[in-house]
C-alpha cells in the first residue's frame, strides 16, 4: 500500500525566544515491509539541520535556530510503501538487545492492576504470542478509543484508571502488560492509515511492539485491537513513549508556548 | 578488630618496632611533640578553610559547610609496594575501558555469558540512549578513582571502581602542598614522588582525546554552579590547568558543535571535563526538566565533535551490582587473572547468598547496590539489635538491592587523636588517567582515615578525615640530581624530571 503523510507542527510562543534546539524524531527508515519513497522535513524559517541516530537507532533530526523567533513550523511530508507482515518486525536496524526492554520507566512503571488484568484475560495455555495478542484485544474491549491529543506526562498506571485512552495511553498500557507477562515490550511512533480518509488528526499515532523468541519485534495496536500491517507507518521505538516522542525540544527564553499539530495519513492513487 | 590490624608504619601486629623502611618516619613520630603536631594540624586546617576547600553534609539541618578534619601524619608507600600496586590499577582501568566500548558496542561480554544480560540490561546505570555512539579515541573512563582497601602490605583490594566523575583530588594536591609547608624536614627524609603534575597531566589527558583532526583543542570544566559540594575542586583544577570554568549555560550546540560564550565571542570547545551527572547533561536526551544541561550536546558527542570526560554511560562500569563481577570482566578483557583482588561479595540477589547474609549479619558489612556515600550501609560489627533487623526485614523484602561483604582488618595509620597518636582505618583512592597514548597512575591519591576509634567508615560525610599519601621513588633516585629519571609504570613509560619536578625542585 502506498501511504502519504503531511505532519504539521506548529509551536507559536508568548515571547521572543533567543534560541532554539531541537531533536526530531520524524524520519521512518527502511525495514522489509516498509519502503520509504520518499520524505522531507520543510521548516518555515532559517534553521540549521544535522541528520543523526539516537542511541536506539532512530533515525534524527537536529534542528538549531537563532533568534528572536516567536514561532516555527515543521511540515514533514512523504510517501512509504508498506506491505503486508502479520504485524512481525522484519529488517529494522536495532542497536539494543531485547532484554532491555523489560525495563519500566516512569510512565511504563509496574503497576499491579495492570499486571492482574493480564494475569485475568491470559492463560499460560495461551503461549506468549496467544497471550499478547489476548492482551491487545482486551485493553481494546476495556477502553474507549480517543483520536484526541493525548495528556501530557500521563503514564500508563494512570490511564489504567479512565475509561478512555489515547493510542499513546493503549500503547503504554500494552507495553506495562506485557513486560509483566515476561515479554520485552517498547513504544513506536508513527502513523496510521485512518478508516475516513483525509482525516485530519491531531497527534501522530502510537502502538507497541513485544519480543518472542523466535519470532522477533511484533507490532500490536490496541487502540485499533489488531496488529499493525500495512496501515500503519513505523518511525521511532523507545522505552516509552516519551523517548520516542516526535519532538524534544528545548528553547532559550522566557514566556510559554502553544502547539498545534495536524496530522493527514492517506491512501495514494486511490 | 582494630587490634589485629596491620599498621602501615608500626608494622604487622605484635611488632614492637617500626617497619624498617620507615625508621625515620617512625622516629619523627616519637621526636615530634604531640603538640607541635597539634599546632601544624591546626595550620592546615586554617589554610583549607582559607581557600574555601569545604563541603556540605547532608542530611544535616543547617546546610553546614565543613572543612574535611586533615590529619597531619602522612600514609606511605614503598616504591616496590606502589609499583605493584600500579600495575593492578593499569590492568583493572583498561578493563573498564574495554568493557565501556564492549557494553555499548557489540556487547561480546554478555554473547559470551560472562555477565548475566538482565543485569546489565535492566541496570538504570546502563544508558540505552547513548548506545551505538562512541568516543573519540574509544577512551571512556579517563579519571578513575579506585578507591582501595589494605590489610597487609601487599594485600591491597578494590572496594568500588569510580569511573564516573570522581572528586577528591584537590585534597590530594592540598594535603601535599600543607605538609611540603608544615613538614619539610621529612621530604629531606623521604624521596616522595610529586603530585603537583597533576593538573598538567590532566590537561595533556584532555588534549589527547580532542576529536580528530583538532590541532589546538579548547578544553573547559563544566560544573553544576558554585552550590555543588565540590565546586571548590572544579574551580581549582580549571585554574591550574588554565582552562575555563563554565556552567551549562556558558555552551551553546550549533550544529552539531559545542561553543563557549566569552567576551570576545563564540570560541568552539572540543574537550569538556564535566562534573554534572549524566541525568544533567542534555535536557533533550535525559532529563527534560534539567536546567543544568546543554540542549544538544549528544547530538554534538555522537557526531564525534566533541569529547566529554568521563564519556556518558560510565556508570554501569562502576555499579555495585556490576562490581562483584570486575575480577571476570578484567580477566575476559586482559586475558590475564586479575592483579588487583575485589573484596569478596556476596551477592544478595543469589539465594545462596542470602542465606549466608542473614545468618551472618553481624559479621558483615551490606550495602544498597545503589548507594553512595557510607548511606544505606550496616556494618555488622558495630551496629545495634534494631539497626540489624531492620537490615533483615529489607534484605528479605528487597534481596537484589543489596550485596554484602566481610568486614576486613583494615590497615591503620598513626592519627592525631584526643589522647594523641592512636592507630585508625584507611583506605586510599589513588586517581588513574586514561589518555589517547595509554594509562598512566598518579604517584599518590587520597587517603581517608576513619578518626573514629575503631571505625571502618571513612566517608567524609560521616566524620572521616584525609592524609597525605606519600609514594616512595626507587633507591637510585634517592641519588638521582637534577638530571631526570625514566621509570616504567604499568606498562607506561613516565618521564620524571622535565615532565615532573623531583622533590627539590617542588620543595
Amino acid at each position: 500500500m502506498r501511504l502519504s503523510v503531511d505532519h504539521r507542527t506548529i509551536y507559536r510562543f508568548t515571547e521572543p525566544q533567543s534560541r532554539l534546539v531541537q531533536m526530531l524524531r520524524m524520519t521512518p527508515q527502511n525495514t522489509h515491509d516498509q519502503t520509504v519513497a520518499q520524505w522531507r522535513i520543510d521548516i518555515d524559517c532559517d534553521a540549521r539541520l544535522r541528520q543523526g541516530r539516537d542511541g536506539f537507532g532512530n533515525a534524527i533530526t537536529m534542528l538549531y535556530i537563532d533568534g528572536p523567533i516567536d514561532g516555527i513550523e515543521i511540515d514533514v511530508t512523504g510517501e512509504v510503501l508498506t506491505s503486508h507482515s502479520d504485524g512481525v518486525v522484519h529488517g529494522a536496524y536495532e542497536v539494543l538487545p531485547p532484554a532491555l526492554f523489560l525495563r519500566p520507566t516512569e510512565t511504563t512503571a509496574q503497576d499491579k492492576a495492570i499486571a492482574d488484568f493480564a494475569a485475568r484475560v491470559t492463560t499460560p495455555a495461551q503461549g506468549r504470542i496467544g497471550a499478547l495478542h489476548r492482551v491487545n484485544e482486551a485493553l481494546h474491549e476495556r477502553f474507549t478509543a480517543n483520536p484526541g491529543r493525548p495528556e501530557p506526562n500521563l503514564g500508563a498506571a494512570a490511564a489504567f484508571r479512565l475509561d478512555s485512552a489515547t493510542s499513546r495511553d493503549f500503547a503504554q498500557m500494552f507495553i506495562v502488560a506485557a513486560r509483566s507477562l515476561g515479554a520485552p515490550a517498547r513504544y513506536v511512533s508513527g502513523y496510521l492509515l485512518t478508516e475516513r480518509e483525509d482525516d485530519h488528526r491531531p497527534t501522530p499515532h502510537g502502538w507497541a511492539e513485544a519480543h518472542v523468541d523466535g519470532l522477533g519485534w511484533i507490532g500490536f495496536d490496541p487502540f485499533t485491537g489488531d496488529c499493525p500491517e500495512e496501515h500503519h507507518v513505523r518511525v521511532a521505538v523507545a522505552l516509552d513513549a516519551a523517548g520516542a516522542a516526535p519532538v524534544a525540544g528545548s528553547r532559550l527564553g522566557e514566556g510559554g508556548e502553544r502547539l498545534e499539530v495536524d496530522v493527514v495519513v492517506s491512501r495514494d492513487g486511490q | 578488630m582494630g587490634k589485629q590490624a596491620f599498621d602501615e608504619i608500626m608494622g604487622a601486629p605484635g611488632d614492637t618496632r617500626v617497619r624498617p623502611e620507615l625508621a625515620a618516619l617512625g622516629r619523627w613520630i616519637e621526636e615530634t611533640p604531640d603538640a607541635e603536631l597539634r599546632r601544624r594540624q591546626q595550620a592546615a586546617e586554617t589554610t583549607f578553610r582559607q581557600l574555601g576547600i569545604t563541603f556540605a553534609v547532608y542530611g544535616e539541618n543547617e546546610a553546614a559547610e565543613r572543612i574535611i578534619p586533615f590529619d597531619i601524619v602522612p600514609r606511605v608507600f614503598l616504591h616496590d609496594e606502589w609499583t605493584r600496586l600500579s600495575e593492578g590499577l593499569v590492568q583493572r582501568v583498561e578493563a573498564i575501558n574495554a568493557f565501556l566500548e564492549d557494553i555499548y558496542g557489540e556487547r561480546r561480554i554478555l554473547k559470551e555469558g560472562i555477565l548475566p544480560e538482565d543485569l546489565v540490561m535492566g541496570n538504570a546505570q546502563f544508558r540505552p540512549e547513548i548506545a551505538g555512539m562512541r568516543p573519540p579515541h574509544g577512551v571512556w573512563a579517563h579519571i578513575c578513582g579506585i578507591d582501595l582497601v589494605r590489610t597487609g602490605p601487599d594485600d591491597f583490594f578494590v572496594l568500588e571502581d569510580n569511573a564516573r566523575t570522581p572528586s577528591g583530588v584537590s585534597y590530594m594536591l592540598e594535603n601535599r602542598e600543607a605538609m611540603l609547608r608544615l613538614c619539610p624536614e621529612l621530604f629531606r627524609e623521604f624521596r616522595v614522588a610529586a603530585v603537583d603534575s597533576y593538573p598538567d597531566r590532566l590537561l595533556e589527558t584532555m588534549k589527547s582525546v580532542a576529536p580528530h583532526g583538532v590541532s589546538a583543542p579548547t578544553c573547559v570544566v563544566l560544573t553544576p554552579g558554585h552550590y555543588n559540594s565540590a565546586y571548590y575542586e572544579h574551580s581549582f583544577l580549571a585554574d591550574t590547568m588554565g582552562v575555563e570554568l563554565v556552567e551549562a549555560a556558558d555552551l551553546v550546540v550549533d550544529d552539531d558543535v559545542v561553543w563557549m560564550r566569552t567576551i570576545a565571542g563564540r570560541v568552539k570547545v572540543d574537550v569538556i571535563y564535566r562534573r554534572i551527572d549524566d541525568d544533567y547533561l542534555d535536557p533533550l536526551v535525559f532529563r527534560p526538566d534539567s536546567a543544568l544541561g546543554v540542549p544538544g550536546l549528544i547530538a554534538a558527542y555522537a557526531a564525534g565533535n566533541v569529547a566529554i570526560i568521563n564519556a556518558p554511560g560510565n556508570g554501569i562500569a562502576d555499579d555495585k551490582a556490576i562490581y562483584s563481577y570486575m575480577p571476570d570482566i578484567v580477566k575476559f578483557y586482559s586475558g590475564g587473572e586479575c592483579k588487583l583482588p575485589n573484596v569478596e561479595t556476596w551477592r544478595c540477589r543469589e539465594p545462596q547468598a542470602l542465606k549466608y547474609v542473614l545468618d551472618n549479619l553481624e559479621d558483615v558489612v551490606v550495602k544498597l547496590v545503589d548507594g553512595s556515600g557510607g548511606y544505606g550501609m550496616l556494618v555488622g560489627p558495630t551496629a545495634t539489635k534494631q539497626e540489624i533487623e531492620d537490615f533483615r526485614a529489607a534484605l528479605i523484602a528487597e534481596p537484589h538491592r543489596y550485596i554484602a561483604q566481610p568486614t576486613l582488618a583494615l590497615s591503620t595509620v598513626p592519627t592525631m587523636a584526643e589522647s594523641g597518636l592512636c592507630p585508625r582505618h584507611v583506605d586510599f583512592r589513588p586517581f588513574v588517567l586514561t589518555g589517547s597514548k595509554g594509562v598512566q597512575v598518579v604517584p599518590g591519591g587520597l587517603t581517608r582515615v576513619a578518626l573514629k576509634q575503631g571505625s571502618l567508615v571513612v566517608n567524609s560525610s560521616q566524620g572521616g578525615g584525609t592524609k597525605d599519601s606519600f609514594v616512595l621513588m626507587a633507591d637510585q633516585s634517592q641519588r638521582m640530581g637534577a638530571g631526570g629519571m625514566t621509570q616504567a609504570l604499568g606498562g607506561m613509560t613516565q618521564t620524571l624530571g622535565e615532565g615532573m619536578p623531583g622533590p627539590e625542585a617542588q620543595s
